[in-house]
């Protein structure tokens, strides 16, 4: 501690340290909070709990019914560009409350992309794990079908699958579950052959316990906050397909709705009434910033290896 | 190299092989192609007959094997629309595809790579954060909210450009710009973490300590290394623009083979859908076999067969 009460230093936290004599520097606490929770990631986190909210409640919350038209009330502009509080953010061309197809919408897509991650994130897992215990020709044929996958445009595939097998939500759901299951098998795979090598799972196996009880109630809750963080990745990425496929009128059908089918739906205003599309899209692009943020953050916080 | 070339050959034609193999088995998925073409209420001969005509009477791997000949022999079958083959149907609309995805490809690249190593140079500056502010977009806002925006300013608002359509080359403008700065975007972000991975290294450590100038280090050390993982990434930049010229041409109403993939899909016209399917399938495995030979050629390590102890 001799070079602490030097003279020489001029570093503000060195000469915090000569006063106190401790090896810690003084911090605020608001400036401790800040570190640990940047500002954008409270914006991204107030941004996902507000959407979560509305996934829950949707129907509970919406002026009107999303789907009744309402031909007298055609086109109505938002609040601010005009319009009055009866229908805040505007109406369609058939005079639908865009606030509650908004509302919907969010609903709508957030599902499909929890489910469609979900369903993922088993399969990634089920064929990595699977490599990983089998390893020889099994694992090679699974390694095959996770180049397959990585080479194909996914947005092609599901393309050809709607255009062979028709569409309906729960079809399209399992469809959207086949994206990015190759990234997930592939971390998973390799942190599973980690893993077996580490003494507990060699100790459980010697212990006599089966593969599923080696890899389900050992290896996998050990590894699970790399498999978390890539699912949180893999979210946003399933927002923006499911969007895009909706978009183009391949995907979620009247008269149900989502995000993307409503810009879909709104491009053919884009002149008189542009309004309709710019709403849902400014919630596609928040909501998927906002969980992106929040992804490299859980990364940067339970994983430092995946940077 | 040349075991390197083969080996790479070796696995592209597998991967073509799967490729291949998929449309297959999503053709079969969809059921009786029988029931589908004549409807339910076709007489019970004319089934027959159709069963016969299209070899569905014959086992599986019997068609299996036909269908990879008809592939090679270029017999894809024909548009339900206007009865010519898929292949033309498909192949006259591919350079109108290529005159958007070649200059946003270029445009990607012009713009990304020099925007990701200048944010590395300057890493934690205020330029750098700037430009990796921007480039987050690329990630979070989907093309076709990037293409309506631009459609939105420029075509509706300020009027300097056709919103769609494909009669001047100021139809292109838009299409390409929507493609060219997503992709731009996503290059910046690889290019930026691939040269700061590699300025981390000791040799770039060595190269500055013995008095090497920092463009030297720079040009000579960092560049080449920090090539390798950004070539995977331009590999896969290609996907994205095929996925991204579907969306766009539709948003623009570009004719390319994006916009006959929506089409066909809507009318459920199989055969185009595959043929377009298998187009970009040989698309995906040249550029990636593109991709893996560059690296050969880059990376004088990857020619050299591994030995066993990994070294």
């Amino acid at each position: 501690m001799t070079d602490a009460t030097s003279p020489a230093r001029r570093d503000p936290e060195d000469a915090d340290r000569a006063r106190t004599g401790s090896v810690f520097t003084t911090k605020s606490r608001a400036a401790a909070f800040f570190e640990r929770f940047p500002p954008a990631v409270l914006l991204a986190l107030a941004w996902v709990a507000m959407t979560l909210v509305v996934v829950a409640i949707a129907p509970l919350i919406t002026p009107y019914d999303f789907k009744v038209m309402d031909l007298r009330a055609r086109l109505m502009p938002p609040v601010f560009a005009g319009g009055d509080w009866a229908h805040p953010l505007g109406t369609d061309e058939l005079g639908r409350d865009v606030l509650s197809r908004l509302l919907i919408s969010v609903r709508v897509s957030l599902v499909i992309a929890f489910l469609s991650t979900l369903i993922a994130a088993t399969l990634g897992v089920a064929l990595g794990f699977l490599a990983a215990w089998a390893r020889g020709r099994t694992e090679q044929v699974i390694l095959m079908l996770i180049d397959a996958q990585a080479a194909m445009p996914f947005m092609i595939l599901a393309l050809a699958v709607l255009a062979f097998l028709g569409n309906s939500l729960a079809l399209f759901t399992l469809l959207l579950g086949f994206y990015g299951w190759e990234r997930i098998a592939r971390i998973a795979r390799g942190l599973a052959i980690a893993a077996s090598e580490q003494g507990y799972a060699t100790a459980v196996r010697d212990l006599g316990a089966s593969p599923w009880r080696i890899y389900g109630r050992h290896i996998l809750p050990n590894i699970a906050s790399t498999l978390i963080v890539s699912m949180t990745l893999n979210f946003p990425e399933v927002i923006l397909l499911e969007s895009g496929l909706s978009f183009l009128g391949l995907g979620v059908q009247p008269p149900l709705t989502s995000l993307g089918s409503m810009v879909g739906y709104g491009r053919d205003y884009i002149q008189s009434a542009a309004w309709i599309m710019l709403a849902p899209a400014a919630a596609i692009v928040a909501t998927t910033l906002s969980i992106s943020i929040i992804g490299d953050w859980l990364r940067d916080l339970l994983d430092p290896t995946l940077r | 190299m040349l075991g390197y070339t083969l080996s790479r050959l070796g696995r592209a034609a597998v991967t073509l092989i799967i490729v291949v193999s998929l449309a297959f088995v999503i053709l079969r998925l969809t059921g009786d192609p029988g029931q589908i073409m004549l409807g339910p209420d076709a007489p019970p001969s004319a089934y027959a007959a159709f069963r016969r005509n299209w070899g569905l009477d014959q086992p599986i791997w019997v068609q299996y094997l036909k269908y990879f000949a008809a592939i090679f022999e270029g017999d894809l079958g024909r548009s339900m629309r206007d009865g010519r083959p898929a292949l033309e149907v498909v192949m006259e609309r591919a350079p109108i595809t290529l005159a958007i995805t070649g200059p946003a490809f270029l445009m990607n690249l012009m713009i990304g790579l020099p925007a990701g190593i200048i944010a590395a140079l300057h890493r934690n500056t205020a330029l750098d954060r700037a430009i990796m502010t921007v480039s987050v977009l690329g990630f979070t806002v989907p093309s076709f909210v990037m293409g309506l925006t631009l459609a939105l300013i420029f075509a509706v608002q300020l009027r300097w450009l056709p919103s769609g359509g494909s009669d001047t080359w100021a139809h292109a403008v838009l299409p390409i710009a929507t493609m060219g700065l997503i992709g731009a975007a996503v290059i910046a972000r690889f290019t930026r973490s691939a040269m700061l991975e590699v300025m981390g290294q000791p040799y770039i450590r060595t190269a500055s300590a013995k008095g090497l100038p920092w463009r030297e280090v720079v040009v000579t050390h960092a560049l080449p290394n920090a090539a390798i993982p950004t070539l995977t990434i331009i590999g896969f930049m290609v996907g994205s623009l095929v996925a991204g010229a579907v969306v766009v041409e539709s948003i623009f109403s570009w004719p390319g083979v994006g916009r006959l993939l929506v089409t066909a899909v809507a009318n459920r016209d199989l055969a185009v859908v595959q043929v377009i399917l298998l187009a970009i399938g040989f698309t995906m495995v040249a550029a990636n076999l593109a991709v893996d030979l560059a690296y050969g050629w880059i990376d004088p390590r990857l020619r050299l067969k591994p030995t066993p102890t990994g070294a």
